[in-house]
Parts: structure tokens; sequence; C-alpha cells
């Protein structure tokens, strides 16, 4: 098969030829048409490597088993009852932590040199990196339909109903959008996939933990507590939490909405910035 | 070089294939495809790339040559639209490298050093990714895909994801993918480094195929072979500065000129020997004391069979003897102070 190039084979070298000699020369494509030829690039990548869905399928279910069962008893008095309180607040946890896979994907592009390819094509830059956080926040929304499953199965039972549950996934969803171009700004700063994640895991530990995920703020020393109050991650599991138990006012979702609009106003531009003018 | 039936036939087939460049380069449009005035990239204090000039014309092979951390791949990224130069200024097609990034990424194709593929895709699915990424539609992009594996006798691995390719084949996919439109100038960087003779070849067909077609090729080699197979023009570049650029033969003739050794059987013929061949090629010929071997430097070759004849008819016996040019390799050792692909010690940076 690998002999074709040569042994005088005619054919082939007309056919190189003629491949080669096409003039045509298309218009480049257009936003969108860019947007969704990076979305089916990511999605191809699913296919081919489907164990990176490892950690939107195997952790959330890990993570709710395993923080249900160890801190229900202690914390709520009972596995039932603490479920009902943690279910939107681990949702919240895990999705905000594998927002940072997105930064990862970006890193291991520039090692392997398809980055620079598609920075000498004539498309409109971004799109590389939309169509890719497009593919994420399905990634997400599976992640969230398991962890709500399980919790059902569990004993979850929301008192906002399905539209509170909708509700609660869409900002779950605009929020990681958001919070992912944190992580596309890491990855183009960093060197390797191992410094990547070691910055992510110092801040993302402290941002889940000390946040109203698990316990309720008000147990906490004051000067924790005001950080806890602040902290975007309370912002979302508070309107998360609220929407679910059907008890979210409209600003806490107004609040989840500017946290994103800041987080993608400052970060996406950078990304973007050093996207074009990496080294 | 030894002056054998090999020496014949290879100079004579360097001779065609030159043939065949002039006859190229008389049809081409003149205008050039590069121009850059005092390209400088700075490294932190290192001077990756130290006041490149370049004057590339359309439709030629330019060759960068040079060892590791020259300076060869900043360069061409810098071309590339990859990275700002810190100093200097270029024009690639007539379009500013600072202003009109646009414009000069819609006629140019890149193929990095590393494969510049998604290795978790197949062959097929990278090309039509690709295709649409031109502005193919969907159809058309299949087509495209389709043509080009058979083209580069990849049908077969078609499905396959390429990070199960064989180095050759990866290499293939890669230019492939660099040609889904054929570009005005093709960057390749080190296209043939780490593969076997036969993937190599493959590579340097299609890289003759391209410049058939009217592209311009930039490609940088630390096979001094490849810039000889393959280059109209070859800069050398050591430590981020162009410090030799010329055609093949000009680089080897800046150098020295050819070495004729003979070697005597009897010693004692060394005076008269060297007096003969001093009278015929009427340049000094140097010998020692210990040895029976004379040497020369000389321009013409053709003198070279008749001062041997000179020899024979004086009863003078030689038992052996050779001439030959200096090869690319003397060439590069003679400038640089080191041997092509040895490592500097500076370092290239993040390329």
């Amino acid at each position: 098969m690998t002999d074709i190039l040569e042994n005088g084979s005619r054919t082939k070298e007309i056919q190189l030829r003629d491949s080669i000699s096409s003039t045509r020369r298309p218009k480049p494509p257009s936003a969108l048409a860019s947007t969704l030829t990076f979305a089916t690039r990511a999605l191809l990548r699913i296919k081919h490597v489907p164990e990176q869905m490892f950690d939107v399928t195997v952790f959330p279910i890990i993570f709710l088993l395993m923080f249900t069962y160890l801190f229900g008893g202690a914390i709520a008095g009972s596995t039932a009852e603490y479920l009902q309180f943690l279910l939107p607040g681990i949702l919240v946890m895990t999705v905000s932590q594998i927002t940072m896979y997105t930064g990862i994907d970006l890193n291991n592009d520039i090692r392997k040199g398809i980055f620079d390819r598609f920075r000498t094509l004539p498309i409109w830059l971004p799109s590389a990196l939309i169509g890719a956080l497009l593919v994420d926040v399905v990634r997400y929304t599976i992640a969230s339909v398991i962890m709500i499953g399980l919790g059902f199965a569990l004993g979850f039972r929301p008192e906002g109903g399905m539209l509170g549950i909708l509700g609660a996934i869409v900002l779950i969803l605009v929020f990681s959008f958001s919070f992912s171009w944190i992580w596309t700004a890491v990855g183009l700063v960093v060197r390797s996939e191992k410094s990547l994640m070691m910055i992510s895991f110092m801040v993302l530990f402290p941002l889940t933990f000390v946040s109203n995920v698990f316990v309720d703020p008000k147990t906490l020393p004051t000067w924790l507590e005001s950080f806890v109050e602040v902290n975007p991650i309370s912002v979302l599991a508070t309107a998360v939490r609220g929407a679910m138990h059907g008890t979210v006012t409209s600003w806490q979702v107004m609040w989840v909405i500017i946290v994103s609009i800041i987080m993608t106003a400052i970060f996406a531009p950078i990304t973007i910035y050093l996207y074009r003018n990496k080294k | 070089m030894p002056l054998s039936i090999d020496a014949y036939t290879l100079s004579d087939q360097m001779e065609r294939v030159k043939i065949v460049k002039e006859a190229r380069q008389f049809h081409e449009i003149d205008g050039l495809a590069i121009e850059a005035k005092g390209l400088v990239k700075m490294f932190g204090k290192h001077r990756a790339v130290d006041g490149v000039d370049l004057a590339i014309r359309k439709g030629t092979v330019y060759g960068f040559l040079g060892p590791n951390g020259a300076g060869k791949t900043t360069t061409i990224r810098m071309l590339a639209t990859l990275v700002k130069p810190d100093a200097g200024s270029a024009r690639i097609f007539g379009h500013d490298l600072s202003e009109e990034g646009d414009a000069i990424r819609s006629r140019i194709s890149m193929t990095g050093q590393y494969a510049s593929i998604d290795e978790d895709l197949t062959g097929m699915e990278n090309l039509v990714m690709m295709a649409r990424l031109m502005g193919y539609g969907r159809k058309e992009a299949k087509m495209r895909a389709k043509e080009l594996l058979g083209a580069f006798g990849l049908e077969e691995a078609a499905k396959r994801q390429v990070k199960n390719y064989s180095g050759g084949m990866r290499r293939r996919i890669d230019i492939a993918a660099s040609i889904v439109v054929t570009p005005d100038l093709l960057f390749l960087d080190e296209p043939t480094t780490g593969l076997d003779p036969r993937s190599r070849n493959q590579v340097w067909d299609i890289i003759r195929a391209l410049v058939g077609s009217g592209t311009t090729v930039l490609l940088t080699t630390q096979y001094l072979d490849e810039a000889d197979q393959l280059a109209d023009r070859i800069a050398v570049i050591n430590h981020g500065k162009i410090i030799a650029e010329g055609t093949s033969g000009e680089l080897k003739a800046s150098v020295g000129r050819g070495t004729l050794n003979i070697q005597l059987i009897d010693a004692a013929d060394q005076v008269r020997a060297a007096h003969i061949l001093e009278q015929k090629l009427s340049v000094p010929v140097h010998f020692t004391a210990e040895s029976t071997l004379l040497t020369a430097q000389l321009d013409d070759p053709r003198l070279v069979a008749e001062a041997l004849g000179d020899l024979a008819q004086e009863g003078i016996a030689t038992s052996d003897f050779s001439f030959g040019r200096p090869s690319l390799d003397e060439v590069f050792l003679t400038l640089t102070g080191h041997a092509a692909g040895e490592e500097t010690q500076s370092e290239e940076g993040t390329s």
C-alpha cells in the first residue's frame, strides 16, 4: 500500500498531479460553519476516545454516592434529607470541576501542533474555541442528567418540579460555559497538562469546598462566611438549589447571569488574544 | 567524491535536475513570494533569529539548512504569521506580514515539525475537517478528502485513526491536509526528519509535484542531501543568522574548488610527477616527503584526464586517484565549524 507513489505507477502520478493542480479556492467558511466544524471535531473525538467521558459519567456518580453517604448522617441526620440539600450543590461542584478539561484539550492541541495549523487558516479564530466549548456544554448536560437521575434513584425529591430542574440545568450550563474561558486562558499560558492540572486544583478545590455546596455557611466563622457568600460557586449553588426546590428568587438568577457575564467578559477576550498571539 | 561510474551518473543526474530547474525558473513570471528584511525574534535574552533577510522567488523551492536550534523553525513561524517578529519586516506575495495577516493566511499553508493533525481522528475525518475549514461544502469536502487520500496512497488507511499510521503515512496525511486547497506558498518544517529512505522519496515526489504546479515551497532541513536534491536556493542558517546563501553549486564553489588526489606507486617519482602536473594544470601541486600522495586544488576537471595521460607517457605509475567537488557536508562544516544536524548550544525556545 505504501509503494503506491513509486514503482513508476503512472496513474498514481497523474492522480497526484491532478489533486495538487486543482486550483479551486472556495470562499473562507462563515463563522457559523467553522464553529460547527470544530464542534463536529469535538464530537468525533468523543466517538474515538470514549474514555474521555469518564469525567462526566463516572466522576459524578462517585462524587454523589461518596458525599451523600459520607456526610449525610453527620451533617443532616439522615442521608435522604441531606441529599435534598446536597444534590444541587454537588452537581454544581462536579460540573465546575470538569470545566478544566476544556483547558486541557486546548493545551494538548498546542503541544501537538494542530493548533498552529488552525491558526494559519483563514477562519474566524474564536470558532475553534467556541465549537469545542459547545460540545463541552453537551458533556455538562450529560453529567447533569446522570447525577439527577441517580439522585432520583437515591431519594431526591425536588419541589420545583420538572421546570425547576430544567431551569437549574440551564443555569449550570450558562455558568460553566463562562467558567470554561478561565481554563482556556490558563491552558494557553501554561507549558504542560500537568501544570494546568495543578493550577486548576489549586483554584477549584478551595472554590468548590469553601462554598455552600456541603454546609450551610451560617455554621462557619464570620470571615469564612463572608468569602463563601461572594464565592461564585455559592452564588450558582444557591440559585440551582432554589430552582430545584421551587424557592428561587429572580435576584439569585440575576446574580448567576451577572457572574457569568463578568467571567466571559474578562476571560474570553484574554483567551482570544492569547490564542492569536501565542508564540 | 571519488571518480567512479557512480560519481559520473550522479553528477549527470544532478546536471539534468539542474536543467529542469532552470527551465522551470525561466517560465516563471518574475516576482517574489517572500521578501524579508532584518527579521529578529528574541526568546528572553537569546536572539533566536538575528536579522534574517530573504528574497524568495515565486515557484521555487527554498531550503533553510541548519542544525537544531539555528532559528529555522522560528523564522518559518514568523513568516507563517504564527509568531510576531520583534524587529524587521516581511512581505508575503506583497502583503505586509504585520498588517495583512488574513490576506497572507488565505494563500499559505504550513506543515509543522510534528504532525499537525488530530491523531485521534481518522485520516478521512481530518481531511474533511480541513476542507470544511477551507470553505468547502459538506459534499465537496468529502469528495476532496477522498481525492487526496487516493492521490497520496492512503485510501486504505482512510478509516484508521492517524495515531495508528506509520511515520511516512503520517507525514503524507499531514501534507495532504496542507494542500486541501493548493496553497501559493507552503511551509514545510523538516518534512522528512525521521523517515525511512522510501517514505522520504515519496515526500520528495509530492514536493516536486507541488512545485511543478506552481506552489512556492519553503522547507527547513538538517539534511544536506535533501537541500541539494530539492532546493533551488539554499540559506545556511546558524545561530539565527544566514551565513551563506545561494544555489547548492554556488555554495559548494564558495567554499573550495575541486581537490585532485593522486597516489604514486614509487615515491621517487614525486618531484618529476609534481612538475608535470603543475605544467598541465597550472596550479601548485602539494606533496609530503613521507607519502606518495600528490594533491592539487583546481577548477577545471577536464584537465585531469590529460594530466593523467601525461604522467603515463612519462612512465610514472599511479596506484589510485580521485577528483571531486566539495560536498555540501564539507560546505556546512567549513561555514559553521560543526557538522549539520549536530546540536548547537542554544535552544529554540518553545518551538
